[in-house]
């Protein structure tokens, strides 16, 4: 009974870091540009087609398909947001909102018209193997998407604190007028912005790509969990976005073992509306006077 | 009496002989125009994997009733995209455009919505798949199912392990289901462990665990299932979660007696056995199949496959394909397009020479065509391949099953 425990929520964990990776690049985009990507799971779901596309064409597995996978992706991101997302900026709410819900209706036709509603599966070698470490059997896919999501993480977090572009993004988001006002080009630092964020959504795509069939429908699901995540930890915290996607691996995969697993996906709803009741900030967000 | 043959008389005889000659060519007439045939199936969605096939095996029906000089039929299809709601609007939309008679829907809660709209026009409906026993007990009186119930399916299944495990000196003593938790799903469950209790099978059922049909990941699941120890795992899935059934079980090392699927779609589609190769062999399942031992029906699945390498005549095509000669054989007896006279043509069906395996197709009185058989598939070098029962077997049955990191 240990071991099914202990498989468990190993699995819940690993998967929840790679969730964290789908997170953060929603609350990414909000938390510089506080703009909610309605899209976000549509981008997601064209990442596992690059990773997808790239198995069956150029027979690379997802995991080194990552660096092409990010460096499309970030290019659609920056394109997206210099063409369409920046004239939306400054406008309400509603008509963001009703913007990215196009956007999203667009990708998915577009993934219905070019790749069709089948489901795909990678049938690589690597979907069936497993590693044991310390008597726990852990699924190679989720190890390696976790490892590279954690990098990717690292990564972002080190580029955000020491780099130029991300300090100037920081000061974007802090103070948006003051950021201009010294000389930074805001525009351009959304962009960066919206490209990082885009690529974190179709790197995690990517790497999600041999765990679950890609399929169109699949990317409101998604849209939903990075909502989730991002709520639970915290609109605009990149730790909030990590720790809210290991707490929802864990506690989905625990839940099916102890309740029902037809029932799982409640057991996120139910933790969400109880981190709205109790610290609607979320765990790591900063509370609005 | 006056003999002579004047204008009036000719002109009268004139008139005659053409009221005459045209009342056959007026019935040929309306024969020549095609009868508006509607296919409503998932061809999108969730379930567009069989639907598509089920479409495939319509298309191709299509084909061989116009080079057989059949009845002339247009068949009009429209998509329900895996959501039971669209059944009624697909046919409704379908008999507004004039479909005498309808085909589909594949699931069972899309066939039921597209019965009641069917019901209400008095249009007939011929079921290609659904399994749910509800669908002929509500009092339906246009459809025609030729597809087994699931308590039939079950009861059959049921029976194939049961001579399964009296054939073999290892059979297995404990079971464990999974099942995906939808109207299907439950029902096929709830069947199963009645007729189970009733046949007193000697497999004790250790626990049932559900999922959501919509699950993008069974790891849990399965994690469930192989702590339970049981010899024996009943899948009552579809396709999608086969394979994710499939591949948790060989990364997880679970490896019991025998896999078999009391009913389910999944392992005998081509998406299965493509996606698992050899992971996919030695997994059992009791659905109604192709009659193996038909020249004829060989034939023609030798001749679907060979038109497109991704095909496979399996259980969606097979059936699809007999809906359609169900409705082509109703409207040569009807001689019309009306769709009551279709009706009463499809109640008096008798159709010894068919595809699938089992007896003529026929319909009682709800509707229900109580003469399919249900053979046990086994995946044999992924193909699947009639194991039993006796009658219907081309090979022996591989039990148990090879482990999977032997393959």
């Amino acid at each position: 009974m240990y071991s099914l425990y202990a498989n468990v929520i190993a699995g819940g964990v690993l998967i929840g870091i790679v969730y964290a990776l789908i997170a953060l690049g929603l609350t990414i985009m909000f938390g510089v540009m506080r703009v909610v990507n309605f899209a976000h799971g549509e981008l997601v779901v064209l990442g596992m087609y690059i990773g997808y596309l790239l198995w069956l064409s150029l027979d690379i597995t997802p995991v080194m398909a990552v660096p092409l996978s990010a460096i499309i992706m970030f290019c659609v991101g920056y394109v997206l947001q210099i063409g369409l997302i920046n004239r939306f900026i400054r406008r309400p709410h509603h008509a963001q909102f009703i913007l990215f819900i196009g956007l999203a209706l667009i990708i998915t036709g577009i993934h219905m018209l070019v790749f069709g509603p089948d489901a795909r599966s990678i049938a690589d070698p690597s979907s069936f193997e497993t590693y044991e470490v310390f008597g726990l059997r852990l699924d190679a896919v989720r190890l390696y998407g976790a490892a590279v999501a954690l990098v990717m993480i690292a990564l972002l977090l080190l580029f955000l604190r020491y780099s130029s572009t991300g300090s100037a993004i920081r000061a974007a988001a802090d103070n948006q007028t003051g950021a201009q006002a010294i000389g930074l080009r805001v525009n351009r630092l959304y962009a960066v912005t919206a490209g990082i964020g885009v690529a974190c959504a179709g790197v995690a795509g990517t790497l999600i790509s041999p765990i679950f069939d890609t399929q169109p429908y699949l990317a409101g699901e998604l849209t939903l969990l990075a909502f989730i995540i991002v709520i639970i930890g915290g609109m605009g915290s990149l730790m909030g976005a990590l720790v809210g996607g290991i707490l929802i691996g864990v506690s989905e995969s625990v839940a099916a073992l102890l309740i029902n697993p037809a029932m799982k996906a409640m057991f996120s709803y139910g933790l969400m509306i109880l981190v709205l009741l109790l610290r609607p900030q979320g765990l790591f967000g900063v509370k609005q006077r | 009496m006056n003999t002579r043959f004047s204008r009036r008389s000719l002109i009268k005889s004139a008139g005659a002989a053409t009221v005459m000659s045209a009342l056959p060519m007026r019935f040929s007439w309306a024969n020549n125009h095609p009868t508006k045939v509607g296919v409503i199936l998932p061809t999108s969605g969730v379930l567009a994997f069989p639907g598509q096939a089920s479409r495939r095996g319509v298309e191709f029906a299509g084909m061989i009733n116009k080079e057989r000089n059949g009845p002339a039929m247009e068949l009009i299809y429209a998509d329900t995209e895996s959501k039971a709601e669209n059944g009624r609007v697909a046919a409704e939309k379908l008999i507004r455009e004039g479909c005498s008679v309808l085909i589909g829907c594949w699931d069972t809660g899309a066939t039921i919505s597209a019965a009641q709209a069917c019901e209400a026009a008095k249009v007939p409906l011929v079921i290609n798949i659904a399994s749910a026993p509800q669908i002929t007990e509500q009092g339906f009186t246009q459809i025609f199912r030729n597809f087994t119930p699931a308590t039939q399916l079950v009861s059959n299944a049921v029976q194939r392990i049961r001579e399964l495990a009296a054939k073999t000196d290892d059979p297995p003593k404990t079971a464990t289901v999974l099942y995906v938790n939808d109207t299907f799903g439950q029902s096929a469950l709830k069947a199963m462990q009645a007729e189970w209790a009733k046949q007193n099978l000697p497999i004790e059922i250790l626990d049932t665990i559900g999922y959501d049909v919509r699950a993008k990941d069974l790891s849990v699941e399965v994690a469930k299932a192989k702590a339970t120890g049981a010899e024996l795992l009943l899948p009552i899935t579809r396709v999608n979660d086969a394979i994710m059934i499939v591949r948790e079980m060989v990364k997880q090392g679970y490896n019991p007696k025998a896999i078999i699927g009391p009913g389910s779609p999944g392992p005998y589609e081509k998406a299965f056995t493509d996606a698992l190769g050899k992971y996919g062999d030695d997994y059992m399942v009791c659905v109604p199949w192709l009659n193996v031992k038909n020249p004829r029906a060989v034939e023609l699945a030798k001749r679907f496959e060979a038109m497109d390498s991704k095909n496979r005549f399996e259980l969606n095509v097979g059936f699809s394909y007999e809906a359609v000669d169900i409705v082509a054989d109703a409207l040569r007896r009807a001689k019309s397009n009306d769709a009551a006279a279709i009706h009463a043509a499809l109640k008096t069906t008798d159709i010894k020479d068919h595809v699938m395996w089992g007896g003529p197709i026929q319909f009682n009185e709800k509707g229900q065509n109580p003469n399919i058989g249900v053979a046990l598939l086994q995946n044999q070098n992924s193909e699947p391949t009639v194991v039993g029962p006796a009658e219907a077997a081309v090979a022996e049955v591989v039990y148990p099953m090879r482990p999977f990191n032997e393959r």
